[in-house]
Protein backbone atom coordinates (compact mmCIF):
# COMPACT_ATOMS: atom_id res chain seq x y z
CA UNK A 1 0.00 0.00 0.00
CA UNK A 2 1.64 3.36 -0.74
CA UNK A 3 2.68 5.26 1.82
CA UNK A 4 3.12 9.47 1.36
CA UNK A 5 3.82 11.96 4.52
CA UNK A 6 4.71 15.80 4.68
CA UNK A 7 6.25 17.87 7.72
CA UNK A 8 4.64 21.27 8.15
CA UNK A 9 4.53 23.91 10.72
CA UNK A 10 0.88 25.08 12.20
CA UNK A 11 1.49 28.98 10.70
CA UNK A 12 -2.22 30.55 11.22
CA UNK A 13 -2.36 33.09 14.24
CA UNK A 14 -4.95 31.03 16.38
CA UNK A 15 -3.66 27.65 15.91
CA UNK A 16 -5.38 24.72 15.33
CA UNK A 17 -8.62 25.42 16.88
CA UNK A 18 -12.24 23.90 15.90
CA UNK A 19 -12.97 25.65 13.10
CA UNK A 20 -9.53 24.58 11.07
CA UNK A 21 -9.66 21.38 12.35
CA UNK A 22 -12.75 20.43 11.13
CA UNK A 23 -11.67 21.97 7.29
CA UNK A 24 -8.79 19.44 7.84
CA UNK A 25 -11.02 16.49 8.83
CA UNK A 26 -13.70 17.60 5.98
CA UNK A 27 -10.75 17.37 3.79
CA UNK A 28 -9.27 14.34 4.59
CA UNK A 29 -12.47 12.54 4.59
CA UNK A 30 -12.39 13.32 0.84
CA UNK A 31 -9.62 10.56 0.45
CA UNK A 32 -9.99 6.65 0.85
CA UNK A 33 -6.10 6.16 2.35
CA UNK A 34 -6.28 6.65 5.88
CA UNK A 35 -4.87 9.29 8.00
CA UNK A 36 -2.69 10.21 10.84
CA UNK A 37 -1.37 13.55 11.82
CA UNK A 38 1.60 13.36 14.69
CA UNK A 39 2.50 16.36 16.34
CA UNK A 40 6.32 16.73 16.53
CA UNK A 41 6.44 18.98 19.70
CA UNK A 42 7.16 17.50 22.55
CA UNK A 43 5.27 14.79 23.68
CA UNK A 44 4.73 12.84 19.84
CA UNK A 45 0.58 12.95 20.25
CA UNK A 46 -0.89 10.88 17.16
CA UNK A 47 -4.02 12.09 15.90
CA UNK A 48 -6.24 9.67 13.41
CA UNK A 49 -6.75 13.04 10.69
CA UNK A 50 -10.35 11.99 10.26
CA UNK A 51 -11.31 12.33 13.56
CA UNK A 52 -12.42 16.06 14.56
CA UNK A 53 -12.24 14.79 18.28
CA UNK A 54 -9.08 13.32 17.94
CA UNK A 55 -7.47 16.28 16.02
CA UNK A 56 -8.66 18.67 18.55
CA UNK A 57 -6.26 16.48 21.04
CA UNK A 58 -3.11 18.15 19.22
CA UNK A 59 -3.77 21.14 20.62
CA UNK A 60 -1.42 22.97 18.18
CA UNK A 61 -0.74 26.32 18.57
CA UNK A 62 0.74 28.37 15.80
CA UNK A 63 4.60 27.13 14.78
CA UNK A 64 4.11 23.47 16.09
CA UNK A 65 5.70 21.17 13.69
CA UNK A 66 2.86 18.42 12.39
CA UNK A 67 3.86 15.46 10.28
CA UNK A 68 1.21 14.18 8.37
CA UNK A 69 1.19 10.45 7.18
CA UNK A 70 -1.50 9.08 4.68
CA UNK A 71 -1.65 5.42 3.88
CA UNK A 72 -3.78 3.74 1.20
CA UNK A 73 -4.07 4.72 -3.07
CA UNK A 74 -4.42 8.70 -2.73
CA UNK A 75 -1.86 8.32 -0.40
CA UNK A 76 0.34 11.01 -1.99
CA UNK A 77 -2.40 13.01 -3.44
CA UNK A 78 -4.00 13.30 -0.33
CA UNK A 79 -0.69 14.54 1.92
CA UNK A 80 0.03 17.25 -0.96
CA UNK A 81 -3.71 18.46 -0.16
CA UNK A 82 -3.98 18.43 3.46
CA UNK A 83 -0.18 20.34 4.05
CA UNK A 84 -1.23 22.97 1.48
CA UNK A 85 -4.50 23.49 3.73
CA UNK A 86 -2.38 24.12 6.79
CA UNK A 87 0.28 26.08 4.74
CA UNK A 88 -2.61 28.38 3.31
CA UNK A 89 -3.29 28.37 6.93
CA UNK A 90 -6.62 27.60 6.77
CA UNK A 91 -7.29 30.57 4.99
CA UNK A 92 -7.11 32.52 8.33
CA UNK A 93 -4.28 35.10 9.26
CA UNK B 1 -4.15 22.17 32.30
CA UNK B 2 -7.36 19.88 34.26
CA UNK B 3 -11.18 20.23 33.99
CA UNK B 4 -11.00 21.76 37.80
CA UNK B 5 -9.15 25.06 36.22
CA UNK B 6 -11.76 26.00 34.44
CA UNK B 7 -15.35 24.03 34.82
CA UNK B 8 -17.52 26.02 37.69
CA UNK B 9 -18.47 23.06 40.15
CA UNK B 10 -21.35 25.41 40.95
CA UNK B 11 -22.52 26.04 37.44
CA UNK B 12 -22.81 22.27 36.23
CA UNK B 13 -26.24 21.89 35.32
CA UNK B 14 -27.26 18.11 35.42
CA UNK B 15 -30.84 18.43 33.91
CA UNK B 16 -31.17 21.37 31.12
CA UNK B 17 -34.56 22.52 31.02
CA UNK B 18 -34.04 24.29 27.30
CA UNK B 19 -35.22 22.08 24.55
CA UNK B 20 -33.50 23.67 22.09
CA UNK B 21 -29.96 24.73 21.07
CA UNK B 22 -30.02 28.27 21.78
CA UNK B 23 -32.06 27.87 24.91
CA UNK B 24 -29.01 25.34 25.95
CA UNK B 25 -26.78 27.93 25.35
CA UNK B 26 -28.70 30.86 27.17
CA UNK B 27 -29.31 28.37 30.18
CA UNK B 28 -25.64 27.47 30.51
CA UNK B 29 -24.37 31.00 30.37
CA UNK B 30 -27.20 32.20 32.82
CA UNK B 31 -25.52 29.29 34.58
CA UNK B 32 -22.28 31.03 34.80
CA UNK B 33 -23.85 34.37 35.43
CA UNK B 34 -25.46 32.53 38.69
CA UNK B 35 -22.12 31.58 39.71
CA UNK B 36 -20.51 34.58 39.47
CA UNK B 37 -18.27 33.33 36.71
CA UNK B 38 -19.20 35.47 34.39
CA UNK B 39 -20.38 39.00 34.04
CA UNK B 40 -24.30 39.64 34.48
CA UNK B 41 -23.93 42.89 31.76
CA UNK B 42 -22.12 39.96 29.56
CA UNK B 43 -24.86 37.42 29.14
CA UNK B 44 -26.78 38.58 26.24
CA UNK B 45 -22.89 39.25 24.06
CA UNK B 46 -22.05 35.90 25.13
CA UNK B 47 -24.91 34.14 24.04
CA UNK B 48 -25.64 35.88 21.01
CA UNK B 49 -21.73 35.03 19.82
CA UNK B 50 -21.84 31.24 20.77
CA UNK B 51 -25.24 31.09 18.68
CA UNK B 52 -23.18 33.16 15.43
CA UNK B 53 -20.84 30.18 15.94
CA UNK B 54 -22.46 27.62 15.85
CA UNK B 55 -24.28 28.86 12.68
CA UNK B 56 -20.37 28.80 10.76
CA UNK B 57 -20.79 25.05 12.35
CA UNK B 58 -22.00 23.29 14.37
CA UNK B 59 -20.25 22.17 17.60
CA UNK B 60 -21.83 18.62 17.83
CA UNK B 61 -18.80 17.19 16.94
CA UNK B 62 -21.10 13.46 16.91
CA UNK B 63 -22.07 10.79 19.38
CA UNK B 64 -24.16 12.78 21.52
CA UNK B 65 -21.88 15.77 22.31
CA UNK B 66 -21.54 19.50 22.09
CA UNK B 67 -19.19 21.81 22.63
CA UNK B 68 -20.11 25.19 22.10
CA UNK B 69 -17.33 27.87 22.46
CA UNK B 70 -16.20 31.14 22.28
CA UNK B 71 -13.34 33.55 22.44
CA UNK B 72 -14.99 37.04 23.67
CA UNK B 73 -13.21 39.96 24.89
CA UNK B 74 -15.70 40.20 28.37
CA UNK B 75 -14.22 37.33 29.44
CA UNK B 76 -11.18 37.75 31.53
CA UNK B 77 -10.36 34.57 32.66
CA UNK B 78 -11.05 30.85 30.72
CA UNK B 79 -14.46 29.50 32.51
CA UNK B 80 -16.43 26.56 31.14
CA UNK B 81 -19.34 24.45 32.32
CA UNK B 82 -21.41 21.37 31.92
CA UNK B 83 -24.97 20.75 30.59
CA UNK B 84 -26.89 17.34 30.82
CA UNK B 85 -30.18 17.07 28.72
CA UNK B 86 -32.59 13.80 29.77
CA UNK B 87 -34.36 13.97 25.99
CA UNK B 88 -31.30 14.69 23.80
CA UNK B 89 -30.85 18.15 21.83
CA UNK B 90 -30.82 19.34 18.27
CA UNK B 91 -27.46 20.89 17.85
CA UNK B 92 -27.15 20.42 13.78
CA UNK B 93 -24.80 17.85 14.82
CA UNK B 94 -22.09 16.36 12.36
CA UNK B 95 -23.76 12.91 12.93
CA UNK B 96 -27.75 14.43 12.49
CA UNK B 97 -27.94 12.83 16.24
CA UNK B 98 -29.52 14.67 19.36
CA UNK B 99 -26.84 16.05 21.78
CA UNK B 100 -26.94 14.55 25.59
CA UNK B 101 -23.95 16.38 26.98
CA UNK B 102 -22.77 20.32 26.62
CA UNK B 103 -19.75 21.10 27.57
CA UNK B 104 -19.34 24.84 26.89
CA UNK B 105 -16.15 27.02 27.03
CA UNK B 106 -15.54 30.92 27.08
CA UNK B 107 -12.07 31.62 26.82
CA UNK B 108 -10.70 35.60 26.60
CA UNK B 109 -9.94 36.83 23.01
CA UNK B 110 -6.14 36.77 23.45
CA UNK B 111 -5.33 33.55 25.06
CA UNK B 112 -5.08 31.15 21.86
CA UNK B 113 -2.89 28.70 23.55
CA UNK B 114 -5.20 28.02 26.84
CA UNK B 115 -8.05 27.83 24.97
CA UNK B 116 -6.92 25.07 22.41
CA UNK B 117 -4.98 23.56 26.13
CA UNK B 118 -8.89 23.44 27.51
CA UNK B 119 -10.25 22.00 24.41
CA UNK B 120 -7.28 19.33 24.60
CA UNK B 121 -8.74 18.13 28.09
CA UNK B 122 -12.25 18.32 26.85
CA UNK B 123 -11.52 16.61 23.84
CA UNK B 124 -8.92 13.76 25.61
CA UNK B 125 -11.92 12.81 27.69
CA UNK B 126 -15.50 13.47 25.30
CA UNK B 127 -13.56 10.29 22.91
CA UNK B 128 -13.58 8.03 25.49
CA UNK B 129 -16.78 5.83 25.46
CA UNK B 130 -16.54 4.88 28.83
CA UNK B 131 -16.45 9.01 29.57
CA UNK B 132 -19.52 9.36 27.45
CA UNK B 133 -21.76 6.81 28.86
CA UNK B 134 -20.96 8.07 32.51
CA UNK B 135 -21.60 11.88 32.06
CA UNK B 136 -24.70 10.89 30.26
CA UNK B 137 -25.74 8.76 33.05
CA UNK B 138 -24.64 11.27 35.92
CA UNK B 139 -28.03 12.44 37.23
CA UNK B 140 -26.60 15.46 39.83
CA UNK B 141 -24.23 18.31 39.75
CA UNK B 142 -21.75 16.18 42.16
CA UNK B 143 -21.84 13.24 40.24
CA UNK B 144 -20.56 15.30 37.15
CA UNK B 145 -18.20 17.04 39.27
CA UNK B 146 -16.54 13.74 40.69
CA UNK B 147 -16.44 12.01 36.78
CA UNK B 148 -14.68 15.16 35.45
CA UNK B 149 -12.41 14.78 39.20
CA UNK B 150 -11.32 11.52 38.22
CA UNK B 151 -10.81 12.14 34.72
CA UNK B 152 -8.33 14.59 36.28
CA UNK B 153 -6.51 12.26 38.46
CA UNK B 154 -5.92 10.09 35.64
CA UNK B 155 -7.98 7.76 36.73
Amino acid sequence: MPTASRDVVISNKLGLHARPAMQFVELANQFSSRVQVQSLAGENVCADGKSIMQMMILAAVEGTPLRIVAEGPDAEPAVEKLAALINDKFGEE
Amino acid sequence: MKFGEFIVSEAIVPELKAKDRDGVLRELVGSLVAAGSVPKGAADELVAALIKREKQGSTGFGKGVAVPHVKHAKIKKIVGTIGRSVEGVDFAALDHQPVYSVVLLLSPANQHEQHLQAMNIIFSSLQKDTFRKFLRQSATAQAIAELLDEADQGK
